[in-house]
């Protein structure tokens, strides 16, 4: 039997799992409040780095095991994938941040001035060290999320715009809800972690990876998007509601990417974004069954990042019955 | 051990809740840790609605005092906005206010201080402020309503430990019945257990856990140092001396080399 599945939320996890559903032949409907991709979507503002080596940094075991599943599925699924490694750099005097960073995570080399510098030459000899993850990736979120929604609709999955009633699509048959922090209502242990991020045009600045500049209080990373665009996040706040940037945001923002290299002093500002991320206690995802409803939240920093992995455990449980790992007791 | 504003603690561990990898870990670390008292820093920002209070509940089902702090506040007027948003948020009078003067080395402005300190303390609040080890601000400090001192160690989050044990020995006999917590600075365990040897009644700390390898190990680490330096210093500590004195008596011992 070809299961049907409706999935609520058309953002990174909806498209995701709607893409690995389809490919193993389910009968797939997305639903989302908006018509199109865009700002209410957490998704929309993410970094895309494909980053599970430099995240094993503060994050549990499973983001770097599973992380490792997101560069060849994007890979396959899209065009957007660059795979040009990730960098790490601190400034000479928080150079006690990069040895830390180093005992936490695996998987890279360090790198000299010289090495850093020919690696990016924008970057110029204002880096002693660098520690270079040759093997992560990144990718251009929208373009990304835009193929999927593309490619979705070329196989015939149905998208509809409407504030979906969740326990009447439940009733009909399998439903997914990918709502991220929309879902808080029926998830009490879903928080939003608030995340603030810019969008720079400097087209005077190559970089070819993303950057990420460690500070004991504002640790920076900058993806460059091409044609002179980067991408610069992210704050990390918790207990916060605002939906609007800070100025204390954009000042510590902007004065990191100028130690990157002052020319981002000539950037000019293209977008400034805020969402909340959804987030679990521990951080990481969960899978939650309730009769024929399926939840899928808490990707919390990590959206492109473990998606896939998410859906493909999403795809295995519909499809095998399996028990995913990430999967935890039946919502009451 | 003296009290805080009437309230008597069952030990001297003030830890902090920010930079954990994930509130999970921060559970585990406090539960570990034994911790009395949680300090929290308030933004600006922080909400009363509900994306703003989930992590809130997060802190008041550790189960432990909450304390407030004004961290990241530049300027008095600052520091006594954010202490009246934190008494709404979390139903305390406890303030532990932070007024920075400057940005590289985090250290209190304490003229800002003592301005913040006499606003909030005659609005009802118990303020904690965060000082440094100069006995004139700590006297000032006192006469505007501060019944709790709280010096640092070191510049936060530097880990450098106790730099001035010469002056937070004086603190400490300058005065005897004030309750003095070491706040800020301290980077292992040994420090702390250091600063309890010194007389003081707590030690508050942040970044040493969060930023640990294993956080809930840590905080059980200092745990035990704050315990055995409670203890050292109930237990009365010999003095030190220049020259050997053995521990065992020599005469009458036979000279055989």
């Amino acid at each position: 039997m070809i299961p049907s599945v409706t999935i609520i939320g058309a953002g990174v996890a909806g498209l995701c799992v709607a893409r690995t559903l389809t490919d193993r032949g389910a009968e797939v409907t997305l639903i989302d409040r908006e018509a199109d991709l865009g700002i209410h979507a957490c998704s929309w503002w993410a970094g895309g780095m494909l980053a599970p080596f430099c995240e094993g940094e503060s994050a549990e075991e499973p983001v770097v095991r599973l992380g490792q599943e997101a560069a060849p599925w994007w890979q396959a699924k899209t065009d957007a994938v660059i795979n040009n490694g990730s960098l790490v750099v601190s400034l000479a005097r928080d150079k006690n941040d990069l040895k830390r960073f180093s005992r936490r995570t695996e998987q890279f080399e360090e790198v000299s001035s010289t090495q850093v510098q020919a690696l990016e030459p924008d970057l110029g000899n204002r880096f002693q060290k660098g520690l270079y993850f040759s093997s992560e990736a990144h990718l251009a979120p929208r373009r990304a999320l835009a193929e999927l929604r593309a490619t979705l609709l070329a196989d015939g999955v149905t998208f509809i715009q409407e504030d979906a009633d969740l326990d009447a699509y439940a009733q009909k048959g399998i439903t997914i809800d990918c709502r991220g922090y929309q879902a808080r209502d029926s998830m009490n242990d879903l928080r939003g972690v608030k995340g603030e991020m810019l969008v720079l045009s400097c087209p005077d600045v190559t970089l070819h990876r993303p950057i990420r500049l460690l500070h004991p209080r504002v640790p920076l990373y900058i993806v460059p998007r091409g044609d002179g665009i980067f991408m610069l996040g992210a704050t990390m706040i918790e207990g916060v509601a605002g939906q609007h940037v800070t100025a204390r945001a954009l000042l510590e923002l902007l004065s990191a990417a100028y130690a990157l290299n002052p020319i981002f002093g000539e950037a000019e500002i293209l977008e400034i974004g805020v969402d909340s991320r959804p987030a679990f206690p521990d951080n990481l995802p969960r899978i939650r069954r309730s009769g024929n409803l399926l939840q899928v939240n808490g990707l919390y920093r990590h959206g492109f990042l473990l998606a896939p992995a998410v859906a493909r455990m999403v795809c295995e449980h519909v499809f095998d019955q399996t028990q995913p790992e990430l999967m935890d007791e039946i919502a009451a | 051990m003296r009290d805080f504003y009437g309230t008597s603690l069952p030990n001297g561990f003030m830890l902090g809740t920010a930079q954990y990898p994930s509130p999970a870990i921060l559970a585990d670390a406090f539960k570990r840790s034994g911790a009395s008292v949680a300090t929290v820093s308030l933004r600006r920002e922080s909400g009363q609605n509900r994306a703003g209070q989930d992590f809130w509940e997060l802190i008041r089902d550790l189960n432990v005092h909450i304390l407030p702090n004004t961290a990241g506040c530049h300027s008095a007027r600052e520091a006594v906005t954010t202490a009246y948003m934190a008494r709404e948020v979390f139903d305390t009078k406890w303030i532990k206010l932070e007024v920075i003067g400057e940005e590289d080395t985090l250290q209190p402005d304490v003229f800002g201080l003592v301005e913040a300190a006499r606003i909030l303390s005659e609005d009802g609040f118990q303020v904690f402020p965060y000082t440094t080890e100069d006995l004139v601000v700590a006297d000032r400090l006192l006469n505007v309503g501060c019944e709790v001192l709280m010096p640092w160690g070191a510049p936060i989050g530097s880990g450098l430990g106790l730099n001035n044990v010469f002056g937070l020995r004086a603190m400490r006999a300058h005065f005897p019945d004030v309750p003095l917590v070491i706040d800020a600075g301290i980077g292992v365990p040994s420090q702390a257990a250091q600063a309890m040897e010194l007389g003081y009644d707590a030690v508050l700390l942040n970044t040493a856990v969060a930023k640990a390898g294993d956080p809930a190990a840590m905080a059980e680490a200092f745990a035990k140092a704050i315990e055995a330096g409670t203890l050292a210093t109930i237990a009365d500590p010999m003095e030190q001396r220049d020259m050997a004195e053995p521990s065992t008596p020599v005469i009458g011992k036979a000279f055989l080399s």
